[in-house]
């Protein structure tokens, strides 16, 4: 049998790799003014917003702290800090 | 009515696109609307190159790479062997390419796709340059942007050429379906991909993805510059459905050009020479044209 050429991956196998660690700034969820929108949710361009409610929080891991839900969230529930480490 | 439980996206996390990237988000929100029943093929580009950085994979359904040029060919031998094996029905198929990809490089294959009719949604991510090299313009770059193979300096004022006009191109080609969105509003993006999946046929699908680094931007500000451009009339949204405009998305209070162009510095240039705002009237021309001619307002 000829020898296949190419990679195959693993599905979802990115996640091995942890994106967090490019943060600078990390979102804080004030979960104050929440209306429940999920305008959060559906412009993060990593998809690391979950929660449900008006209990929502962005995971750690691969949040890369672009700031875009901070930036549209229209109560301004979200506050984006500065991280120590 | 409670809302349903956040899933993870079919675009997993992980991948090495940079913080705020239009592109990804752009795909997630694709690949989610799409369902895990389709099969995606990438050509060369940002998108392929930060979601299967090796050996690892964002995707979690099947995707495929060959090359540069030829998405739409692979994708349209996917779906004929979807057909010879009589499983048509069980998956749909989306062929994707950044602007270069689909405007320059695979616009020889992308067309024959359309041509011979193949049921595939074909995705073109318009960033407006080369990213993944380091932001060569291409025929998607729009005028006196300036970019590293079109620099702004003394004797020039950026690009040249103004956007090919893909969508009009695409619909040139008499397929059931052509539409453009932007990420700056994701709902109707999202119901653009289901729509278009819903048609048989060649479908087209261009989708404006600011690029914080390319048009050196704020990351955060990755909504808002996609949906400046929509409000100035630089970018006009609209759908064709076999080879006329059925809807377009009305501009909701005109803003200058100037509004957008100020918030990304691949157009500083613009405001900081001397004979600039001759330049910014020109870019204004084009805007109130695609307003004329899509009536935007």
């Amino acid at each position: 049998m000829a020898k296949p050429e190419g990679v195959v991956a693993k599905p979802g196998s990115s996640k091995k790799y942890k994106t967090g660690s490019w943060r600078t700034k990390k979102p804080v969820f004030k979960h104050d003014k929440c209306t429940d929108c999920r305008i959060c949710v559906m412009v993060c361009p990593d998809g690391v917003i979950f929660g449900a409610d008006k209990e929502y929080h962005a995971d750690m891991d691969f949040c890369k702290g672009c700031g875009i839900c901070a930036e549209e969230c229209p109560v301004n529930d979200i506050e984006m800090v500065l991280e120590v480490r | 009515m409670k809302k349903p439980e956040i899933k993870e996206s079919l675009l997993a996390p992980g991948h090495k696109a940079c913080a705020g990237c239009g592109e990804a988000l752009a795909a997630r929100i694709i690949m989610d609307a799409a369902g895990p029943n389709t099969i995606v093929t990438a050509a060369t580009g940002c998108l392929e190159v930060f979601s299967t950085l090796y050996p690892q994979s964002a995707w979690k359904m099947p995707w495929i790479h060959s090359l540069f040029e030829n998405s739409s060919a692979v994708a349209a031998g996917i779906e004929v062997a979807l057909k010879a094996m009589g499983r048509e029905n069980e998956a749909k198929v989306i062929a994707q390419g950044g602007d270069g990809a689909t405007a320059d490089i695979g616009i020889g294959c992308l067309s024959g796709m359309f041509e011979r009719g193949h049921d595939v949604l074909y995705v073109c991510y318009d960033n407006e340059a080369y990213m993944n090299t380091g932001i060569q313009r291409s025929g998607l770059t729009p005028f006196e942007a300036s970019t590293t193979t079109s620099p702004s300096g003394e004797i020039s004022w950026g690009n040249k050429t103004d956007k090919k006009p893909m969508p009009e191109i695409a619909a040139a080609h008499k397929i059931p379906y052509v539409a453009t969105a932007t990420v700056g509003y994701v709902k109707d993006l999202e119901k653009k991909v289901k729509k278009a999946l819903s048609i048989k046929g060649p479908k087209y699908l261009q989708v404006h993805c600011p690029c914080p680094l390319g048009w050196a931007h704020d990351p955060a500000l990755t909504i808002k510059v996609a949906k400046t451009a929509v409000q100035t009339g630089l970018i006009p949204i609209f759908e064709m459905e076999q080879g006329k405009i059925t809807s377009v998305r009305k501009i909701a209070k005109k803003q200058p050009v100037e509004e957008y162009l100020k918030l990304q510095a691949r157009f500083r240039h613009l405001f900081k020479k001397p004979g600039g705002e001759a330049e910014i009237k020109r870019i204004q021309q084009i805007a109130d044209n695609n307003i004329e001619k899509y009536g935007l307002m």
